[in-house]
């Protein structure tokens, strides 16, 4: 029976609730097992060749002398990955990037691979792999690769999206506009224009854990690949695809997840792993270094933004557009576009207008990380929003209020809004004490809005009462960040039985059907909504069962707080059976007793936050410390309030990263020079203050407890707030992300001549 | 490779291994000893996830070798547990919601523990120095900072 996911209003009893993790004491213990912490008997260790260069032609690969040292059992080359892709681009896309085909389109892009008994016969075995290249122009930087002077990287990309056609390639593989309005009118009805052009770097997700995978294939075309992955089943669906087996005899059993946060949401190097194993006959392990995860994973896109807008002297913004190029690494992809959709997502606006180009560059394949493409935007704009606000003398929050999107708002991106949380997220933002505190020398405080769609997918939950009452729930999002607490919680409000008495697991690809990527901030929504189906369906089997047992109607048995109870006195006078009871003699009753569900998680509820920070510059060296750090967010309804700070906590802190350090740093020989955490700068704990934070809930009307997705909205908004404060704390308006002591320094100096 | 043979004492267990001149101590412990409680987040100690104790001493199992440890005391994650017996450093942690992946909690408990055992009493800022050896990219490091506080002072009071 299809859940009825309207918002109820219900009273809980547990959700709310703090209780501890089910995965806790084995993640404090040493126990918990992640992507390299399993060995498959008689494996063997797989490493990749990688290219050195941004952009060559491959001319040849002779392995002859490598596959000729003792304790190498299987070597391969694209030639062992052929294209069964049909024409699917994105697909072919893919294979290429985890194997370089005819080119190699970035440094660090894998061109062979070897499984040998040990790691040093491995790494001995790729200095033997000769590799003969023909060096090509490259181009790394986004604004570059659109020149027409550029190398273009693919003969086969024609723009899309603009009228006629283009018939030459470039490495411009799309175009896209948003909005509505005349922005035309509304920029003259405007008495103050701001307009600038901002820069963000690349950044990457900075997961502590690298990515790892054991696979196992077996001359009948069976395997089994061990995996630390944000979708198990999507990369099941994919490496079948990409290596011709059948997706049922791929099973894939996702390992605890030492982080994600977007990068473990495509396949890298696990086709390459299943390859060696289908070629060696042997299970193989293949962990990537620090270094590789750096180079040839996917981090997000280096942007550069053209923003205008333009406002009345009372605050009403009368225009607004922007113009977004992100690349997407070596391959075409959409990131700008996404960009271009949050990038006035805050505001109701009149005359809007965003356009998004998609670049492509000579730099690893970029992949989601966390509320995707949404900070760079909001960066522009709220810094933008920000200026205006000074230039007219309003309050930045009150001119953000002034203008701020509402219930019945049609969005710059096209849907018009439910009920929302930005007015309220300003409103608590206004009204916060962080707001009155005072500051010291070189301290400026900034704040800035920020938006995530959030997303729900494919989903499925698995429900089983075990014998003696107590819950078994097999879920196939994983549990980036304390999922199964909350999924956990929401079983047990379901049921009425405690939490403790429910055991969540991430079931592997075999036992469970296909669940969509857990990205989109979409575990606790998506899972939750097949958790509740899934119970509600075991109640129904719960009160049947007690029916039979009293010999009553079905229909005649409520459920309530963990018991079947005869639904009123005509029903007859039984006393409640618990669920311990009526699983005890399941038996003699129907069997086992399970609740499932399968469903497509629509509905989740946009999601909004306000952000405000503190920062201290010191003016000699242009180093800045965030003092003091206030994120405001709504949550729809915090299910483990605990995790939700968690997550508002840890995306400020990565936003933090991206505003002040964190960079790729190509050469002009388009190779990385910082592919490392030594040199790749990521907040540590001295670099911090508590970053505090507040939940407030505005109901999703889409799920039954209104909850919203959490998890990515916390990184938007640090970027912009923190280069507000720069602009208050020493003057200066910084337009390139990361501010990092060399570039605040000169713009101070500049500011000084 | 001729191996070097190694006599050692990891969490008051007298073990012995052989392992190549060139090899981790993490390495070691991971592979050879099965002991997957310290994490290899980056080899070349810039993370902190795979932290042990030496004679004491906080280090990167990545940056030592194997064969540096011989006749050495050497404290992992599989030995802050007594029995059944959780540390408060662990217990709190769970409490106080410290972790969200988990993947550095072990090298952040050896190195929080070593910080406890020579200062008590630690401010927030000897707190947030103490661990700045340790990368975490999912928490912020608030709850973790909270988490040791709420160690310290429950330690003090015990």
């Amino acid at each position: 029976m299809p859940l009825d996911t309207n918002f109820t209003n219900q009273k809980f009893k547990q959700v709310g609730t703090r209780p501890l993790r089910p995965d806790g004491v084995d993640k404090v213990t040493g126990r918990a097992k992640y992507g390299a912490d399993y060995n498959a008997p008689g494996q063997l260790i797989a490493l990749v060749l990688r290219s050195p260069h941004a952009h060559a032609k491959i001319k040849k690969i002779d392995t002859s002398k490598a596959e000729k040292l003792p304790g190498v059992k299987a070597i391969i080359t694209s030639a062992d990955l052929p294209d069964l892709t049909g024409g699917d681009r994105g697909m072919r896309d893919m294979l290429e990037n985890c194997m370089a085909r005819k080119k190699v389109l970035y440094d660090g892009h894998a061109v062979a691979a070897v499984a040998a008994i040990d790691q040093t016969t491995a790494r001995k075995a790729l200095k033997l792999i000769q590799v003969d290249y023909e060096i090509l122009p490259h181009v790394t930087d986004v604004d570059e690769a659109l020149k027409p002077s550029a190398p273009v990287i693919h003969n086969d990309i024609f723009t899309e999206g603009v009228e006629p056609k283009p018939t030459k390639p470039s490495n411009n593989n799309k175009r896209a506009s948003f909005g509505h309005g005349d922005i035309a009118q509304g920029f003259k009805d405007a008495d103050i224009i701001v307009e600038h052009t901002y820069k963000t770097e690349q950044t990457h997700q900075g997961y502590i854990e690298p990515h790892a995978c054991v696979a196992n294939v077996s001359p009948d075309g069976q395997g089994e690949l061990w995996v630390c992955t944000q979708g198990h089943f999507v990369y099941r669906n994919q490496c079948a695809a990409l290596l011709g087996m059948d997706i049922s005899k791929l099973r894939v059993t996702a390992s605890e997840i030492g982080g994600g946060f977007g990068g473990k949401t495509h396949i890298w190097a696990e086709p390459l792993a299943l390859a060696l194993s289908r070629k060696a006959n042997r299970p193989v392990k293949l962990t990537m270094s620090r270094e590789e995860v750096f180079r040839c994973s996917g981090p997000t896109s280096s942007t550069s933004i053209d923003m205008k807008i333009g406002a009345k002297r009372d605050g009403t913004i009368t225009a607004a557009h922007g113009v977004l190029r992100y690349h997407g690494g070596a391959f075409p992809a959409t990131w700008a576009e996404f960009g271009a959709m949050t990038a006035f997502a805050c505001y109701d606006l009149k005359n809007v207008k965003s356009e998004s180009i998609e670049v492509i560059v000579n730099r690893p394949k970029t992949a989601a990380y966390r509320a995707p493409s949404a900070p760079m935007a909001a960066f522009a704009v709220e810094s933008a929003v920000d200026e205006l606000a000074k230039k007219i003398g309003m309050d930045p929050v009150e001119l953000r209020i002034k203008n701020a999107a509402k219930q019945g708002t049609q969005s710059s991106y096209g849907p018009v809004y439910g009920p929302i949380g930005i007015g309220a997220t300003l409103e608590a933002a206004k009204n916060h004490p962080h707001m009155k505190a005072p500051l010291g020398k070189n301290q400026g405080r900034g704040m800035a809005c920020g938006f995530w769609f959030n997303f729900g997918g494919q989903t499925c939950a698995d429900l089983n009462v075990t014998p003696d009452g107590t819950v078994t729930l097999a879920v196939g999002t994983i549990d980036v960040g304390g999922s199964r607490a909350s999924i956990g919680l929401m079983a047990a409000e379901e049921l009425g039985i405690p939490y403790e008495n429910v055991r969540v697991v991430v079931a592997d690809t075999s036992s469970l059907g296909h669940n969509d990527m857990t990205d989109g901030s979409r575990g606790t929504f998506s899972t939750g909504l097949a958790t509740i189906a899934a119970a509600r369906n075991a109640i129904k089997v719960l009160c049947a069962r007690a029916a039979k047992m009293w010999d009553i109607p079905e229909d005649a048995v409520i459920w309530e707080d963990g018991h079947a109870k005869p639904a009123g006195t005509n029903a007859g006078n039984f006393p409640p059976l618990s669920i311990k009871e009526i699983a005890a003699a399941a038996g003699n009753t129907g069997g086992p007793i399970a609740g499932h569900n399968e469903l497509v998680a629509d509905g989740a509820g946009v999601s909004f936050a306000t952000h405000i920070c503190d920062i201290e510059v010191d003016p000699e060296t242009g180093r800045s410390t965030v003092k003091r750090y206030t994120v405001i967010q709504d949550a729809g309804k915090a299910i483990h309030p605990s995790y939700v700070e968690g997550q508002y906590q840890g995306g400020a802190a990565q936003g933090i990263g991206w505003a002040l350090n964190e960079e790729y740093i190509y050469g002009k020989d388009g190779r990385l020079q910082n592919a490392g955490f030594l040199d790749y700068r990521i907040p540590v704990c001295s670099d911090l203050p508590f970053i505090d934070t507040m939940i407030l809930e505005i109901p999703n009307p889409n799920h039954p407890y209104g909850v919203r997705g959490v998890g990515e909205t916390s990184i938007v908004p640090p970027l912009a707030a923190i280069a507000n404060a720069m602009s208050n704390a020493v003057g200066v308006r910084m337009t390139h992300i990361p501010m990092s002591p060399p570039r605040v320094l000169k713009a101070i100096s500049n500011r000084k001549h | 490779m001729s191996g070097v043979h190694v006599s050692t004492t990891i969490n008051g267990d007298a073990v012995e291994f052989i392992c190549n001149a060139d090899e981790p101590l993490l390495d070691v412990l991971r592979n050879r000893l099965g002991m997957t409680g310290s994490k290899e987040g980056c080899g070349t100690g810039d993370c902190g996830a795979c932290s042990v104790t030496v004679n004491g001493r906080l280090v990167c199992s990545c940056l030592v070798l194997g064969a540096e440890v011989q006749g050495a005391k050497v404290e992992t994650i599989e030995g802050m547990a007594k029995g059944d017996k959780l540390h408060p450093l662990q217990k709190n942690f769970i409490s106080h919601a410290a972790l969200q992946c988990g993947i550095c909690t072990p090298g952040f408990l050896i190195a929080a523990k070593v910080l406890l055992d020579k200062n008590p009493n630690p401010s927030e800022e000897e707190i947030r120095f103490g661990l700045a050896g340790n990368l975490c990219r999912c928490t912020g490091y608030d709850k973790i900072v909270r988490a040791v506080q709420a160690t310290a002072k429950e330690m003090r009071g015990a």
